[in-house]
């Protein structure tokens, strides 16, 4: 692995942040250190090691399918920054 | 004695045998954080009317009656703001509970206040709360920790008799251990998730922090159980954690793992373990040198596995349906993207940014896929470990609390922190950090961890092992001088 294609201007748009020129430019290096660091698990033999996504194999927690108590449509939407008629308002996407 | 100086042991004493009211309690605490908490900064805010209508009711014969609970600001209590130290989530207001919140209320306890941490809980000083760093009651030029910080300098500075904090990769025992207070990272599943606002969501566990192990115990009894709105709960029997603290050590093996012993291990940390170790020599248990070879990466897989899950986790921060909206966007991208650089913090912008870089095409395999393999090995190394040792012990922190600002522009240097708590994350075991004397700096007194690692679903061997040499020393009766 190398993190010479690492593009913090690139990874903003792909993560939805603006970020200013300034920041990329602070963020490339820090992170480059970071990354610099990270490089080091390349010493580690993983060859025949299965991944573990979880510490506990937990599989298919199930419960009953019944309705059980939620949210009213109120206080759901008692945090949204614009609402109307019961509704999120989300910015314009179509022309 | 002052009434907040007292432990929850001691004050549910004093509230059963009617010599003070859970009235009298919150108005002492409240006077408390007005005279203090101008030079801790450990509360983002506190309700005491609520407060005082949650104590008319408090049944004192349960096991927390009438007792109040600090919460880390990243805990949904209804009613109740829940802005993670973010301003993308300032003015938010919980919807409903989180189920630690329902448990302790059902144990009688009255949650109380909202209280700092580092954004998102990214971070290991509080500097990146949105609202301003927490600061440490032993010497207020320096860091409590994080991110938990706000919780430790509560507990250490009497603002409270305990509080909740989480603990992704050391979240509640560093601070634990800058401040001088017993925190506990259970197993992660042993409590329930529900209402903790997301990080890392296979690493993260609430815990508390207390003033002593037996009120670690107390509250591990409320909070731990499965849980049906959390899915990676574990259904496993909780026991009380109380009844086995006093059978001592005498005959448990424990093992000292010589990769915590590195160059950059600060000396006054290492005799203070050091020390540790001839006191359980002494009570009767067995230490073992053994070796957790892995632990060197337990580093850099932490920071591939957990910025890849924030990045996920933190992209329903969009401003729509709930937090921060910026104004006047040209479309919906413009919308996200300006949102979402007003609202977050730069630390959490850093590893958004990384997780996204890990997880991204053509670098899954090399980052991500590779850090979980090596998590794997060090899972496997702690396995191997209790094959021959009841617990493991080692230090919580490398170093004693530092200065403010001292690593806020090298965030490698801040992550360096945490390199002692990291690994039980990963493995998904309990930990629990404990006093074990002071380092002196600049003639300050500032407080050393120790931290005792224990299998999965084994918190009651370690906090056994924790009352055995708590109650041997007079450390966590020290009290900053305030």
């Amino acid at each position: 692995m190398s993190a010479t294609d690492f593009n913090v201007g690139y990874l903003a748009d792909l993560a939805r942040i603006k970020l200013t020129p300034d920041e990329i430019e602070k963020f490339q290096s820090q992170l480059g250190h970071v990354l610099e660091h990270v490089e080091r698990l390349n010493q580690v033999d993983v060859s025949n090691v299965e991944p573990m996504a979880h510490s506990f194999p937990i599989y298919n927690v199930f419960r009953k399918d019944e309705v059980g108590a939620s949210l009213d449509r109120e206080v759901a939407l008692s945090n949204a920054p614009r609402q109307a008629h019961g509704l999120f308002v989300v910015t314009k996407v179509v022309e | 004695m002052d009434i907040t100086s007292g432990t929850v042991h001691e004050t549910r004493a004093l509230l059963r045998s009617k010599k003070i009211s859970p009235r009298e309690i919150l108005q002492a605490l409240a006077d408390r954080i007005a005279k203090i908490d101008p030079m801790i900064h450990g509360y983002l805010s506190y309700d005491l009317d609520r407060a005082l209508k949650d104590a008319e009711s408090a049944d004192l014969t349960l096991p927390l009656g009438g007792i109040p609970i600090g919460i880390k600001d990243v805990i949904s209590v209804q009613g109740h703001p829940c802005g993670c130290g973010s301003k993308i989530l300032e003015g938010y207001v919980a919807p409903y509970d989180a189920t630690v919140i329902t448990k302790l209320r059902a144990a009688g306890a009255i949650p109380f206040g909202r209280v700092n941490m580092d954004e998102f809980a990214m971070g290991s000083s509080t500097e990146n709360s949105a609202y301003g760093p927490s600061k440490n009651p032993w010497d207020t030029t320096r860091t409590p920790g994080g991110s938990s910080g706000g919780s430790a300098a509560i507990v250490a500075a009497d603002e409270a008799f305990a509080a909740l904090g989480s603990d992704t990769g050391g979240s509640i025992r560093q601070p634990a251990a800058l401040c001088g207070c017993v925190g506990v990272k259970p197993t992660y599943g042993r409590v329930s998730r529900y209402g903790l606002v997301a990080f890392a969501s296979s690493l993260d566990q609430i815990g508390p922090l207390t003033k002593d192990v037996e009120d670690a115990a107390l509250l591990m009894n409320v909070i731990s159980g499965a849980d049906l709105c959390d899915s990676t709960s574990l259904n496993h029997p909780v026991p009380d954690f109380t009844e086995a603290l006093k059978k001592g050590v005498r005959g448990m093996k424990l093992g000292l793992p010589k990769e915590y012993f590195i160059e950059g291990l600060d000396p006054q940390v290492e005799k203070a373990i050091r020390r540790a170790v001839n006191n359980f020599s002494e009570l009767g248990a067995e230490v073992l040198e053994i070796s957790l070879p892995h632990t060197e990466h337990a580093l850099s897989t932490y920071y591939i596995i957990a910025p890849a899950e924030a990045s996920a986790n933190l992209a329903r921060f969009d401003g729509v349906r709930y937090g921060f909206r910026a104004e006047g966007p040209r479309d919906l991208l413009d919308h996200y993207g300006k949102t979402r650089e007003q609202g977050f913090g730069q630390e959490v912008k850093r590893r958004i940014i990384l997780g996204t870089y890990v997880l991204s095409s053509g670098y899954y395999d090399a980052y991500y896929l590779r850090a979980q393999k090596v998590r794997t090995l060090i899972r496997q190394d702690f396995a191997n470990a209790f094959e021959k040792v009841d617990a493991v012990i080692c230090p919580t922190s490398p170093t004693p609390a530092f200065k403010l600002g001292a690593r806020v522009d090298d965030p490698l240097s801040m992550y360096l922190a945490d390199i002692f708590t990291l690994a039980a994350n990963m493995a998904g075991i309990c930990g629990v950090s404990i006093p074990c004397g002071f380092a002196e700096e600049e003639g300050k007194q500032l407080p050393i961890g120790l931290q005792i690692l224990g299998k999965e679903l084994d918190e009651a061997t370690v906090l056994r092992i924790a009352y055995a040499y708590e109650q041997s020393t007079d450390w966590h009766r020290a009290k900053p001088g305030l």
